[in-house]
Parts: C-alpha cells; sequence; structure tokens
C-alpha cells in the first residue's frame, strides 16, 4: 500500500500544474471564487472548458474513441484535485458527465457524432430535464408527455430544478411515452432543441439570492422521433445511468479542502477578529479537517479498487451523501465565522461583476450565499433519505 | 498511490480472521472476562507460532518487519472476536519504544523475546494528574551512585499485570537536579518495592495502577542514550492509537453485522424490525460511519512513519473520528437490540464497552480536536 503518487503520476501532476498555470486567468479564478452557485456562468466556464479541449482534455471520463485522454483513475484524482486546488471554474457537467456518458453508451452513430464533439467543443450547452413539480424524490411518477405524431413526438408539460435552463441551448430529458404497468416503464430519454417554439422558462430565485434553477413549460413543443435516445419506454434505465455518474464521479474532497481553506483563512484573518482563538471555532475547523480527510481516503479507496477493475458499487451513495453534508458543515462553519457581517447578504449578481461598494469585504461575499444556497447538497442528485434508502438496500441488504 | 491490500496481506487478513472465528467465540470471551489473567497463555503461544508477535519487529532482531498497515490488518481481525491478549501493550508499544530507543544490546536482549512469545511488556506513562497529556510527567528518576532511584505512581498501565518487564517513564533527575528530559527505564516485574493492583479492563484485558517507591534499578535500566524520550513515546502512543482504531473498526463491523440481522429477525406489529425506513436509515448511517472509521485507520496507518506534525494530526484525526463513530456504531447497535441490548445476555454490550474503553484510551474525541488543531492546519501534500 502506498500513499504516494509514483515518478509517471508526479510527472502528470507538473502537467497538470504546467497547463493551469498558463490557462487559468486571474479573471476566470477571481469569477469563480465569487461565485456562490454550485456552477459557473457559462462566459466564465465554456472559456475554460475551450481550453480543457483544446488540451485535450475536455472529457476525462469518456473513452478514448470519443475524445477522452485515457486517464488511469489515478490520472483523474490528480487533475480534479489540481483543478479544485487552483480554483478553476466548473464546467458545464450537465454535458461533459451526464448526458455525453449516456449518448456514448445508447446512442446511435448519428448522436454520437452530431452532439459528441460539440460538447468536448463547449458549442452545446445542456440542461437536464429530470424533476417536476409533483416528481422529486419519486421521479418515475413524472408527467410529462411525448405522444408520437408521425417522425415527432409532441411534448406537453413541466419541468423544475432545470440548472442553468436560461443559458443552455440543449436539454436532456425524461418523458412519458407511455403508460407501462410499473411507472418506470413508458419513460423515454430525449434531446430537445431549447429553441423549438412552445418552450417557456420562468426563473426561480433561491435563498442565497441566485438564479441557478429554473421551471421549464412544454406546450405541444414538437421534437423529432430521431432524437430519443435508445429504446422507447427505456428511459429509466438510462436515466439512472446518468445519476450514478452525478452522484459518484466520486472526487469531491479537493473542493471541500478548498472550501474549508477558504474559511480557515477568514478565521485566521483580523477581517473577523480573529475567530479562530475561540478554541470553539478552531476544533470545529479540526472536526471538518478530519471529515474531509476521511472522504478523502474512502475515494481513494475506492479509485484504487477501480484501477484494479473492481466495482465500487453503493459507495457513491455514501460519497454523495459525506460530500453534501461536509459541504454543509463547511458552510456553516464559515457562515458563523463572520460573525455580525452575516446579516449582510450581497443581493447583486455576478458578485464579480458589482457596479457599488459591497457593504462586506469581498473575501466575505460568498460565504452567506454559499450557506443558504448549500441547504441544497442534501435534496439535488437524490437527497440525503433516499441515499440512505439506497445504501440500505444495496449495502445491507433491506 | 495503490491502497489495494498485497498478497501478503491478503493471506495475514485471512488467517487472522480464520483464526479469531474458530478459536474466540462467546464461551471462551466469558472465560477470560472473569480470568485472573484475563487472556490465554496458549493462545499468547499461537500468536508467536503464526508470527504475529514478530510482525513489526525488524528482521535483524527476530521479527518480519512489518509496517503500521500490517499491524493494522491484525488489529481489525482481533476486534471482529474481542480478541484479549496483551498485543498493543507488548508489542505495538512495548517493543516499539525499545526499538527506537534502546541500545543495541538492549534491543538484543529484549525483541527475538518478544517475538518468540516468551517476553511481555507493558508501558507505565499516564498519570491521573497528567489526563491525557503526554508531556506531563511526575514520577521522578534520580541518578544515583549505582544506577537509579524511581519513584512515583502511574495508571492505566494496559496489561502490566501480565508483563514480565514494564516501561516506566519518568523525569530524569542528575547530579544537577532536574534534567528536563523525560527518560524511560525497563523495570521488571518482581523488582522489590513495586506495588501493582490490577482490575478487569472496561470491554476486556486487564490493566492496573502501580506505586513505586524508592525503586533502585541498574545503570542499564534506562533506555538508549538518556536524551528526551517524549517524541518516542508521542510516536508510539499514535501507532498504538492507529491500531487501536483499526480494532475499534473490527469490533464495529461486528456490532453492524449482528444488529443488521437482528433486525431481519425480529418482529414487531407483524413486520421485521428492518421493514421500518427509520431502522434502515439508522442501520445506513452506522455502515456509513464504520466505513469512515476504517478510510481513518487506514490514513494513520499509512502516515504512522510521517514527519511528527502529519503523523500525530493523522493519528489525532483518527482517534477523534473513529472514537465519534464508535459511539454512535455502539450506542444504536444497544438502541436497535432494544432491552436484549442493555443485558449480559447478549454479547453487544461487550463490544460496545470494548469501544467506549477505545474511546477513552489516550483521550477521547474532544482532546484529539482540540490537539490536532493545536498542531496546526497540514501543509499541502507535494
Amino acid at each position: 500500500m502506498d500513499l504516494s503518487f509514483n515518478a509517471e503520476e508526479r510527472a502528470f501532476q507538473d502537467e497538470v500544474r504546467g497547463f493551469i498555470a498558463k490557462n487559468l486567468t486571474e479573471e476566470m479564478k477571481r469569477a469563480t471564487a465569487l461565485t456562490p452557485s454550485v456552477f459557473s456562468d457559462p462566459d466564465i466556464g465554456m472559456a475554460w472548458q475551450r481550453a480543457l479541449h483544446k488540451q485535450g482534455w475536455g472529457a476525462p471520463g469518456w473513452p478514448v474513441e470519443y475524445g477522452g485522454p485515457d486517464w488511469t483513475p489515478a490520472q483523474r484524482w490528480i487533475f480534479e484535485t489540481e483543478c479544485a486546488r487552483a480554483g478553476v471554474p466548473n464546467v458545464n457537467v450537465m454535458g461533459v458527465k451526464m448526458v455525453g456518458p449516456v449518448i456514448i453508451g445508447f446512442g446511435s452513430p448519428e448522436q454520437k457524432n452530431f452532439y459528441l464533439p460539440r460538447i468536448l467543443s463547449g458549442e452545446d450547452y445542456w440542461c437536464q430535464g429530470y424533476s417536476e413539480p409533483g416528481s422529486g424524490s419519486d421521479l418515475s411518477s413524472l408527467k410529462t408527455r411525448a405522444v408520437r405524431d408521425g417522425d415527432d413526438y409532441v411534448i406537453n408539460g413541466t419541468k423544475i430544478w432545470t440548472t442553468h435552463a436560461h443559458h443552455a441551448n440543449r436539454m436532456f430529458a425524461l418523458v412519458r411515452t407511455s403508460d407501462g404497468p410499473r411507472q418506470q416503464d413508458g419513460i423515454s430519454f430525449i434531446l430537445i432543441d431549447m429553441k423549438t417554439p412552445g418552450i417557456t422558462t420562468r426563473p426561480i430565485l433561491t435563498i442565497g439570492g441566485d438564479h441557478e434553477v429554473n421551471q421549464v413549460f412544454f406546450d405541444d413543443v414538437r421534437v423529432p422521433v430521431a432524437n430519443r435516445v435508445g429504446e422507447e419506454g427505456k428511459g429509466w434505465t438510462y436515466g439512472k445511468y446518468l445519476l450514478e455518474f452525478e452522484r459518484g464521479s466520486g472526487i469531491a474532497s479537493a473542493k471541500l479542502r478548498e472550501g474549508l481553506k477558504a474559511v480557515a483563512d477568514l478565521a485566521e484573518s483580523d477581517l473577523t477578529g480573529r475567530a479562530i482563538d475561540s478554541p470553539d471555532i478552531a476544533a470545529r475547523i479540526s472536526e471538518v479537517e478530519i471529515d474531509i480527510d476521511a472522504l478523502e481516503m474512502t475515494e481513494l479507496r475506492v479509485l484504487s479498487a477501480l484501477q484494479t477493475g473492481q466495482n465500487p458499487g453503493a459507495v457513491s451513495s455514501i460519497l454523495k451523501l459525506r460530500n453534501s453534508e461536509i459541504r454543509q458543515a463547511v458552510t456553516r462553519l464559515g457562515a458563523d465565522v463572520i460573525g455580525h457581517d452575516a446579516l449582510a447578504v450581497e443581493p447583486m449578481r455576478p458578485l464579480y461583476k458589482l457596479n457599488h461598494e459591497p457593504a462586506i469585504p469581498e473575501e466575505m461575499l460568498t460565504v452567506m450565499p454559499e450557506y443558504l444556497n448549500g441547504r441544497a447538497y442534501t435534496i439535488f442528485g437524490g437527497t440525503s433519505e433516499i441515499q440512505r434508502d439506497i445504501i440500505a438496500k444495496m449495502m445491507l441488504g433491506i | 498511490m495503490d491502497l489495494n491490500l498485497s498478497d501478503e496481506q491478503r493471506l495475514l487478513r485471512e488467517s487472522a480472521e480464520r483464526f479469531v472465528a474458530e478459536s474466540y467465540d462467546a464461551d471462551h470471551r466469558r472465560k477470560m472476562a472473569n480470568d485472573p489473567l484475563g487472556f490465554s497463555p496458549l493462545v499468547w503461544k499461537q500468536f508467536a507460532e503464526l508470527g504475529w508477535l514478530a510482525l513489526p519487529i525488524a528482521e535483524e532482531f527476530g521479527g518480519l518487519g512489518g509496517g503500521a498497515v500490517d499491524v493494522g490488518i491484525l488489529m481489525e481481525a482481533f476486534g471482529r472476536g474481542l480478541v484479549s491478549e496483551p498485543y498493543v501493550a507488548t508489542v505495538v508499544l512495548g517493543a516499539a519504544l525499545i526499538a527506537r530507543c534502546g541500545t543495541t544490546e538492549q534491543k538484543q536482549a529484549s525483541l527475538p523475546k518478544v517475538a518468540d512469545g516468551s517476553l511481555k511488556l507493558a508501558l507505565a506513562h499516564s498519570e491521573r494528574a497528567a489526563r491525557f497529556d503526554l508531556a506531563k510527567v511526575a514520577m521522578v528518576a534520580d541518578k544515583t551512585a549505582q544506577g537509579w532511584r524511581l519513584s512515583g505512581s502511574k495508571i492505566a498501565v494496559l496489561d502490566g499485570h501480565a508483563a514480565d518487564e514494564i516501561i516506566v517513564s519518568a523525569h530524569v533527575h542528575d547530579h544537577r537536579g532536574p534534567s528536563g528530559r523525560i527518560g524511560l527505564f525497563l523495570v521488571p516485574a518482581t523488582t522489590p518495592s513495586i506495588a501493582i493492583s490490577d482490575y478487569q479492563r472496561l470491554g476486556g484485558g486487564r490493566a492496573c495502577n502501580i506505586e513505586l517507591c524508592d525503586v533502585h534499578l541498574p545503570e542499564d535500566a534506562l533506555l538508549g542514550d538518556g536524551s528526551d524520550a517524549l517524541p518516542a513515546i508521542e510516536w508510539a502512543v499514535d501507532r498504538a492509537m492507529a491500531a487501536l482504531g483499526a480494532e475499534a473498526v473490527g469490533i464495529m463491523q461486528t456490532l453492524l453485522d449482528t444488529t443488521l440481522e437482528y433486525t431481519k429477525i425480529r418482529k414487531q406489529f407483524g413486520r421485521p424490525l428492518s421493514a421500518n425506513q427509520v431502522i434502515r436509515h439508522r442501520l445506513a448511517d452506522m455502515a456509513m460511519q464504520v466505513d469512515e472509521a476504517r478510510s481513518m485507520a487506514l490514513r494513520a496507518a499509512l502516515k504512522a512513519d510521517a514527519d511528527p506534525v502529519e503523523r500525530a494530526r493523522a493519528a489525532s484525526g483518527a482517534k477523534a473520528k473513529i472514537g465519534k463513530c464508535a459511539r454512535f456504531v455502539g450506542e444504536q447497535s444497544i438502541q436497535l437490540h432494544g432491552g436484549m441490548g442493555v443485558t449480559e445476555e447478549l454479547e453487544v454490550g461487550a463490544y460496545f464497552k470494548r469501544l467506549v474503553a477505545f474511546d477513552t484510551l489516550f483521550g477521547g474525541s474532544a482532546h484529539h480536536y482540540a490537539r490536532h488543531a493545536e498542531l496546526g492546519r497540514t501543509k499541502a501534500p507535494a
């Protein structure tokens, strides 16, 4: 057993660091640090995606024949960790990490040829049409209906929590094409051009003051049957496959560590009257750091298993759960560290383009929005309650 | 970066798990709990034959040259069966301190005997007034013309009753007075004027308090060259915490398995307990905490030879985290067994008590969060 990287892996680490140093601009870095929602705005995120693509690193998890870089799990770990450390923007994961793997796994040759290069290059920006107002945790009860009419489906219904629908030009969606004996039957996976007539988008502001999610309405929206991925009625299988990618990309500890570092830096600064001098705050910082250490070790154990071709199984639910809980602990600690300045939540967005002097120092601007928005971590991608159901079923057999 | 077990480690795990499953049943544990020795000399002999006592001892002294990860593998298996042999006292603490501090003669005199099972050791370091502060030692060793004179008292000496030699820490006073250094002294258990009062330890095994009143020792009772032993004590205790953490993981895994089984069998309101979501979620949380504890024990073992700050933070992190997980898993195991969980008729209580002992030993979670914080934030790894 060995926790350290070998010479080859260290060389790769140097390569990643070199790439980041050359391509990550101060502007991107500041914008990322001042983004209190989950995703970077497209102007920042896609600029980074283009840089990655130019290097051949546009889709780390994809097979080589579709443009993946053919990295080992350890290399992916190094890449993600270095990116988190440097504070690079979040790319459009709905494209690279969600719909990409589904198209690769189940799409037609035409779909692969058309969509995959556009995801890599950043030409397409994707959003995810899964949840509905009446279908949250019970996702397969979804009601948005696609009725066959010649070579088209005609779609009616609504999707909610659609991250960046207001930026996206494409959506992948789960729609009901028939009513089967089980509610999971009769669902199809479909790719929708967001400029199609009949689609309207309503912004939903989150409690931190960000416009990140939306509700999308479909009113007799005609989508070619050729845009269906895989077989009609098999969408649930493809959708679950995707959710495993969403939950278990499995490398979250590096980002948590950077988040905690920002909080600890604030706690050690005069801006907070050195909050760290309170033994309670110091011990809580240690407690969260230790939780991150544990998560990191679990990630590395999974990685080691993957390297030898073993399947980590339900551990992706453990990783999702712990990541979300620790994320909330970090943001809560941040909120406590800034003391009275927690009362001044800056409403303007984006925070990196304010046209007025904020009431609190720039280092604190994201703290409260992150704490408030951060409540969503234990809800999206399957709530903590759903993850516990999965752990009980898959790991414990009950 | 590779956290997979090597073939040798896999074999070690399999043989340890098999041994514990075959030799350590409930009857044996009950017998040991009421035994004045607290463990079986026959089992100790088998440990020696299996090479487990030699495992972390250097090859030049008759050992196998294994590391902290190997010890952790063994300890996790010990935890599954609540093994009560004095492995930590003799091998993880005692032999390690002699290996680190002793002169070549001292190592040659002790380590091969530990490896072959003919010498048992214990560390007498904790004192009541010191609480969990390893640097606080009131025991005094005065330099005399013939050697040393020790006076003071120690508490919670793990398996001290069974030790042939006890390693006692003391502040060294030479002819100029207090030297500011802590020394480690090898004290044969048969030395006159040592009062040992031993007791049945919470959760299995035994421990003792010892009083030394003007105990005279020869010159060479002092381990090594007389330089300050505190860094070595901290190093050894950090290793012991990693090893005990691995043992706690084994204990927790057994509790989780047992409790899971029970919730499937036990029926109330016409259905198994496990049919209730509140029970399933509790078990999911327990499984998650066992897994986190496993990660932390492994991490502490992998960093057992890192630089002192990194090692100490990993050890304290593991101790704090595993302690917290242990309390949760232990207490919930009792809760889910209902009234029966609080009785001596099931073994859940015995496993729980060993976890409580683990959490207490060398300081609980609060102490180690504070130590972790005090040691400062880790530097970014290269």
